[in-house]
């Protein structure tokens, strides 16, 4: 029941947040709501950990270590972002139209948290394009060119996916109907007999719902909504769309690719690495290249994404814990980098790397977060990323994909190269005389606060529950 | 079944989703263009009820009828709400490429679809699923073919639903046994895409007084400057 719950309490606090009497604590109600979620999912885990599964309605809604590892990502995102939101949508945002942001931002978390939640193909679907809608509402809702500009591409690529993997999803109905004689389609039946389905079936619908959901994830050459939004949108919203919402489409690829992986003769593991190595190098050029640091972090995950796809692609049990524990990392650590980058635009109120220099002396808090989020997220030791990112190397070495390792080592330095560079110039030097910082709101630095516990604890030290969480979650990816 | 009347009316309804598919690219109005969707909806709605009529399904049935009520009537009527009347007796519609090659990128898109499926079709040993598994793909490509060549805010929201009717077409041949609870989930989404875009194009006209969606082109990397 608590699976219900979680997907209950969102709802109502939208419902909640539309009632005018409490319209103007829509803030408050959010936040605590988050939290509750937040607590509620730990519990959830923590069952999950001890039997295996969380089993709400059969068929319907469960859980396992995947579905429990993204709801832990979600919940612990949104929530936090919601603690930033606090203070930073205070800052030039009419206070009557708050609530509307409030009332979307809950509907939104309840469609990324239905996605795991869901044990069938079919609603997952659903939800995905929820997901998609309230996020190009809350894109969008500055109501200025650009960012309209932004929700515009970002609704049109992301809903055009729609159709196209709703495609690949009646296919793979088919060829489980077809196998089965019509048993009720979920993703454990779909992995149990995914060795009698039709492989040509499977295959087509396969690519089907990867090139519909990679536009949603941002994967290479879909990507090219995915800087606009992530940089145009209010920032608590970029933490939510880059830390968790890019990982709901490619935790739906993933689950595929484990009932691929579990039928014999419709092998797609290289296809995975080369469309991986794809993303990660397009994004590590471009972001060598970037103006805005908003823009830079954006291009950021369309390289961890595109890690994390090449992970899953060598398929070995050693590669897809390390896949998993990227998506744990790439969430967290990518979070933290856009309260940082959104504490430096409400003290400086530019978004050019270029107009920005030495945030140290002019505001050492945000400097010192902008710094540890950068070393973090591009994967300096001892931080988690560099943690996954050499397992994921080694996985590959052991898995013989000698080539595809060596060009991914490099992409992943000219990335570290890049951001370190970009970084650089706006943390040291002398501040232009006339720029003075303005102070940052208290919840805004309390969120980057706790944001940054998990960050630098994890990488020198994983709980037993999250380290038998990951294991769980990586059985679900299919490799050997 | 092959021979029987409902197989023919069918095979009649694929043809002319076909078609429609292609008036949309060929059409310049938008008004027009939202007609030939409704006609598709239609049509694709017809189909349906054929083959509920021929494989004795309620789920089909009912899979009509929401088509009827989404695509044919809540979608049209919402779009017509929310966008004030000029925007469809307006001039034509810019696109990128004209229409005499748009028609013959259309057909190659087609041809591309029949060549893709017929290895799945030869497999399946069923009329009903050769006919529109190839044409419902020809569909969905055609769709996005539109909604790229496409400059206009609307008619690329109808290229995105034109694209949704290619897969119901094939996905009511090869999944007529879905459980009703997904469809009616995913009819209730298709509507709520509308409503989403629709109040999104109506911001931008109010904010930007232009709903081309060329003139949206200030965000991208500026490495010329």
């Amino acid at each position: 029941m608590t699976l219900i719950a979680i997907l209950a309490i969102p709802l109502l606090g939208a419902l909640l947040c539309w009632f005018r009497p409490l319209q103007r604590y829509a803030w408050f109600v959010t936040l605590s709501f988050s939290w509750a979620v937040f607590v509620l999912v730990l519990y959830v885990a923590a069952q999950v950990i001890a039997h295996g599964k969380v089993v709400a309605i059969p068929g319907w809604f469960e859980a396992d270590g995947l579905s429990a590892l993204i709801l832990l990502l979600v919940s612990f995102v949104c929530a936090l972002a919601c603690v930033f939101a606090g203070g930073y949508m205070r800052h030039g945002h009419d206070d009557g139209r708050l609530w509307w942001f409030y009332a979307n931002y809950n509907l939104f978390a309840f469609a990324l948290l239905a996605v795991p939640s869901l044990a069938g193909p079919n609603l997952t679907w659903v939800a995905v394009e929820l997901v998609t809608l309230f996020g190009v509402l809350l894109v969008g809702f500055d109501n200025t060119a650009s960012s309209l500009e932004a929700a515009w591409k970002f609704a049109v690529l992301t809903i055009m996916g729609a159709p196209i993997a709703l495609f690949g999803f009646f296919a793979l109905f088919w060829a489980y109907h077809s196998a089965t004689g019509g048993a009720r389609e979920t993703w454990d039946g779909l992995r149990l007999m995914a060795g009698s389905m039709n492989p040509a079936l499977l295959r087509l619908s396969f690519l089907l719902v990867f090139v519909g959901f990679g536009a949603k994830s941002g994967l290479v050459p879909m990507h090219t909504w995915l800087p606009d939004a992530h940089s145009q949108a209010p920032t608590p919203v970029c933490a939510v769309l880059s830390g968790v919402k890019t990982t709901v489409p490619l935790y739906v690829i993933l689950r595929f690719l484990g009932v691929i992986l579990a039928s014999p003769s419709a092998r797609l593991g290289n296809w995975m690495i080369v469309l991986g190595l794809m993303s990660v190098g397009i994004a590590a050029f471009l972001l060598l290249q970037v103006r805005d640091y908003k823009r830079m972090f954006a291009y950021s995950t369309v390289e961890h994404m595109g890690i994390i796809l090449t992970a899953a692609g060598f398929a070995t049990l050693g590669s897809d814990s390390a896949a998993v524990a990227q998506m744990l990392n790439h969430s967290i650590t990518k979070s933290l980098c856009f309260y940082a980058a959104g504490m430096v635009l409400l003290a400086l109120g530019t978004r050019q790397i270029k107009e920005v220099r030495g945030l140290f002396q002019l505001s050492p808090f945000a400097g010192g977060a902008l710094l540890l989020c950068a070393l973090a997220i591009a994967g300096a030791p001892p931080f988690p990323i560099f943690l996954s990112e050499f397992s994921i190397l080694s996985a590959g070495i052991r898995s013989g994909h000698n080539t595809a390792v060596a060009i991914l080592a490099i992409l992943i330095v000219v990335a570290f190269v890049a951001i370190m560079l970009h970084v650089n110039s706006m943390l040291f030097g002398k501040p232009e005389s006339h720029s003075t910082a303005e102070a940052v709101p208290l919840s805004c630095r309390t969120a980057v606060v706790v944001a940054a516990i998990p960050v630098v604890v994890l990488g020198v030290y994983i709980p037993a529950p999250i380290h038998s969480l990951l294991q769980l979650a990586a059985q679900q990816l299919g490799g050997h | 079944m092959p021979s029987s009347i409902p197989h023919a009316l069918n095979t009649l309804c694929a043809g002319l989703i076909l078609i429609s598919a292609f008036a949309m690219v060929a059409t310049r109005q938008v008004q027009g263009v939202t007609r030939f969707f409704v006609a598709q909806s239609i049509l694709l709605a017809t189909s349906c009820f054929l083959l509920a009529y021929s494989q004795h399904s309620t789920d089909l049935f009912a899979l009509g009828l929401i088509t009827i009520g989404a695509k044919v009537v809540t979608i049209p009527w919402v779009l017509r709400r929310l966008l004030p009347a000029d925007f469809y007796e307006r001039r034509e519609i810019t696109q990128g490429i004209n229409i005499p090659t748009s028609l013959l990128l259309a057909l190659l898109l087609a041809i591309f679809a029949e060549f893709l499926m017929s290895p799945i079709v030869d497999a399946a040993h069923n009329p009903v699923i050769a006919l529109n598994l190839p044409i419902g793909l020809a569909c969905l490509l055609i769709g996005a073919y539109s909604l790229v060549a496409r400059r206009e805010a609307i008619p690329q929201l109808i290229g995105i639903l034109a694209m949704e009717n290619g897969t119901f077409f094939a996905g009511i041949a090869i999944a007529p046994q879905l459980p009703i609870i997904a469809e009616l989930a995913i009819a209730v989404d298709v509507a709520l895409i509308a409503v989403v875009v629709g109040l999104l194009t109506r911001t931008i006209r109010e904010t930007l007084g232009t709903t081309e969606a060329a003139s949206l082109g200030e965000l991208k990397e500026e490495a010329a400057k």
